[in-house]
């Protein structure tokens, strides 16, 4: 059943929604507007004159290697981000789904992640990581693993990918645990007499009807990774060392804010703006099917 | 073909006792079938020998082989739920062969018994079809073949029918009964609708509030009710319940609404005086002019018969079933046959048989 307001009238409705139609244009449609117009201009060396230049910046970018290198980079991180996180978020969701009485300390541990700004994350991966005073990274370097991911690449690849699907985590826990909540108690007890124990009932039973679940955070921890990463990822390597965790939001920023190469940057971001409505309209019809049911 | 044994099972949740020892053997091949209230524990006695839960204490012994802490897995058994739990993402062949592929029969194995239950259940067109696509109906013959196509040594019922409509509901009863019957698989059956209950069961246990307080043979059980909550239960419309008090001896009852009625199968013990609660089926009250006056309260026509209410002066409500469809008289003159009466301790609840 759903439950539905009917508000009388033209305009009382029109006024209720208006404040955010008016930040949406202030704070989405505005600079998304201008993003499109200076994707198509390029700046002389001065920054004093930009000129149209039509599709130009576009095929610069696709025939830029670094761009491409960026491109694979970005998928491999937010393959292995929404990977890490959901696996993560799933395990301790059956955990909880298990034991859910009275263990609301358990769940509040797991939400808390979320509720912390990236940067705060950041400093407290930092604290953690740090190859000299961090209290892992140090500890590494002390049993003579050579640990610094401001040296290695790969290292800082896997710091950033650990710090942003721990921050997805609550997120996918919530969803996880509900799907689980959802699914009908007797359906697991015919699977009980039915003989099916363990993995066997989770892989055949549970899953399958967890799947809508999985579809949508699949979708939303890709969004997640490809796009909201930024504050992490610059908080704690700033894209470095070299391109090694630039992913395309951070080229985009360095390209544009600290380059000021504001055409490529604008074009980045309009190729990113165009993947994120991809992402979101296969969200979109994919809940309305569930809708639908 | 099994035996099931219950040994003084016990069961809490936390500081709630729900059920207070039960004690019960089904012999091999038995439909034994657990009726009460809704609430009085049926459920929880079926979880109990699923092996959904645990007891506190007691044991349980399928063919005499204590079964009490095995997983349900362990204990070869086949239950049909309330809302039958069909899984949803799966065809019904495939609901059906689940528990067979989990105890690896073979394919030609799986199909055939498939295919026997299928027909057995009027399913075969269904096979392809996913749950949310059948009716009530279908579904819940579905349930019914997940549990035929184990071949299990038990089958449990948590109120298979419940959720069917009437008419559905009378049809799939004979259908269950003449399955079980067929395959001799011992049962137990647990249902609130005591018509379902008399029908079904070759004995009942009558459950209330997590105590068993009869176990026999349906009509045992109607005819001869351990105690006035069974007498009340058991019948519809149910049981007339009167307060009287021993007289003459052990030898007649002094009914509260002023009628004195003598024992036909002989005196009971006790002293005079002593409280009684007597009982008296609506269709044996019978209309004679020589009878009780008793104001017509309501009237409910069944078409071949008719309920009638009437309310003595005292306030005492007594029901009347008569065989015939009209009722028009506003004041009807009726008796007690004395051979009719079942005769309660007032204090205990408990039957008196003559003699004792
Ligand atoms: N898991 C449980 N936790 C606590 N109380 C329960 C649980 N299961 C059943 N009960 C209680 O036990 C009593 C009997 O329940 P149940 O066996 O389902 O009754 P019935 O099937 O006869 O209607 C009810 O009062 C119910 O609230
Ligand atoms: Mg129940």
């Amino acid at each position: 059943m759903e439950r539905r307001t009917i508000f009388p009238g033209t305009w009382f409705p029109i006024l209720l929604v208006l404040p955010q139609l008016a930040l949406t244009a202030v704070f989405f449609l505005w600079p998304a507007g201008q993003a499109i117009w200076s994707s198509t201009t390029r700046a002389d060396p001065f920054g004093e004159n930009s000129f149209f230049v039509g599709l130009e910046n576009f095929s610069d970018l696709f025939g830029d290697p670094l761009y491409i290198d960026s491109i694979t980079r970005t998928l491999v991180f937010c393959a292995a981000v929404a990977m890490l996180s959901m696996s993560v978020a799933l395990l301790l969701a059956v955990c909880a789904d298990r034991e859910i009485r009275g263990r609301g300390w358990y769940r509040v541990m797991l939400i808390w992640p979320y509720a912390v700004a990236p940067a705060m994350a950041a400093v407290l991966w930092i604290l953690l990581m740090h190859p000299q005073v961090g209290l892992v990274g140090a500890w590494l370097n002390h049993i003579g693993i050579a640990w610094d991911y401001k040296l290695n690449d790969d290292q800082a690849m896997g710091m950033v990918i650990v710090a942003s699907a721990w921050k997805q985590v609550s997120y996918n826990f919530i969803f996880f645990l509900a799907g689980l909540q959802s699914i009908p108690k007797a359906v697991i007890e015919a699977a009980r007499m039915d003989g099916a124990k363990g993995w066997l009932r989770f892989r055949t039973v549970v899953l399958p009807l967890l799947m809508p679940t999985v579809f949508f955070l699949i979708v939303v921890n890709l969004v997640y990774a490809a796009f909201d990463t930024f504050g992490t990822i610059q908080a704690l390597t700033q894209g470095g060392p070299g391109k090694a965790t630039e992913t395309l939001v951070v080229k985009v920023y360095r390209d544009g804010v600290v380059n000021l190469d504001i055409g490529a940057s604008s074009a980045e971001s309009v190729v990113l703006m165009i993947g994120v409505i991809v992402l979101t309209a296969m969200q979109f019809r994919f809940l309305g099917k569930r809708g639908e049911k | 073909m099994a035996t099931l044994v219950l040994d003084d099972i016990r069961k809490s949740f936390g500081k709630t006792a729900v059920l207070h020892g039960v004690d019960l053997s089904l012999h091999s091949g038995e439909m034994l079938v657990i009726v009460g209230a809704s609430g009085c524990g049926k459920s929880t006695l079926l979880r109990l020998v699923a092996g959904l839960e645990e007891p506190t204490s007691g044991r349980i012994l399928i063919d005499d082989a204590d079964v009490t802490n095995r997983d349900p897995s362990q204990r070869d058994i086949a239950m049909v739920f309330q809302n039958y739990a069909l899984y949803p993402h799966m065809s019904v062949f495939d609901n059906m062969a689940y528990g067979l592929r989990i105890r690896k029969l073979s394919d030609a194995e799986i199909r055939r018994r498939v295919d026997e239950a299928a027909g057995l259940l009027e399913l075969s067109h269904l096979l392809d079809r996913k749950p949310a696509q059948l009716s009530g109906g279908q579904r819940q013959r579905v349930a019914m073949g997940r549990a035929i196509v184990r071949e299990p040594k038990l089958f449990l019922f948590d109120e298979p029918l419940s959720n069917l409509d009437a008419t559905l509901r009378v049809t799939m009863r004979a259908e269950i009964r003449r399955l079980q019957r067929r395959m001799g698989v011992t049962s137990l059956y647990v249902t609130h609708d005591q018509v379902e209950a008399m029908t079904l069961g070759d004995r009942l246990l009558v459950l209330h509030k997590g105590v068993p307080v009869q176990l026999a043979t349906p009509m045992e059980v109607f005819h001869r009710p351990a105690n006035t909550y069974v007498a009340g239960f058991i019948g519809a419309p149910a049981m007339n319940l009167l307060a009287g008090k021993l007289v003459q001896g052990g030898r007649a009852v002094a009914l509260e609404i002023g009628e004195t009625i003598p024992f036909a199968d002989g005196p009971r013990a006790g002293a005079d005086g002593m409280a009684l609660t007597i009982g008296i089926r609506p269709e044996h009250l019978r209309l004679a002019d020589d009878g009780f006056a008793l104001p017509v309260d309501l009237v409910e026509p069944l078409g071949s018969e008719t309920v009638v209410i009437g309310k003595l002066e005292s306030g005492t409500l007594l029901t009347i079933k008569l065989a015939h469809a009209h009722v028009t008289e506003r004041v009807l003159r009726v008796r007690i046959p004395p051979e009719h009466l079942h005769v309660f301790d007032a204090a205990s609840g408990l039957r008196l048989e003559p003699g004792t």
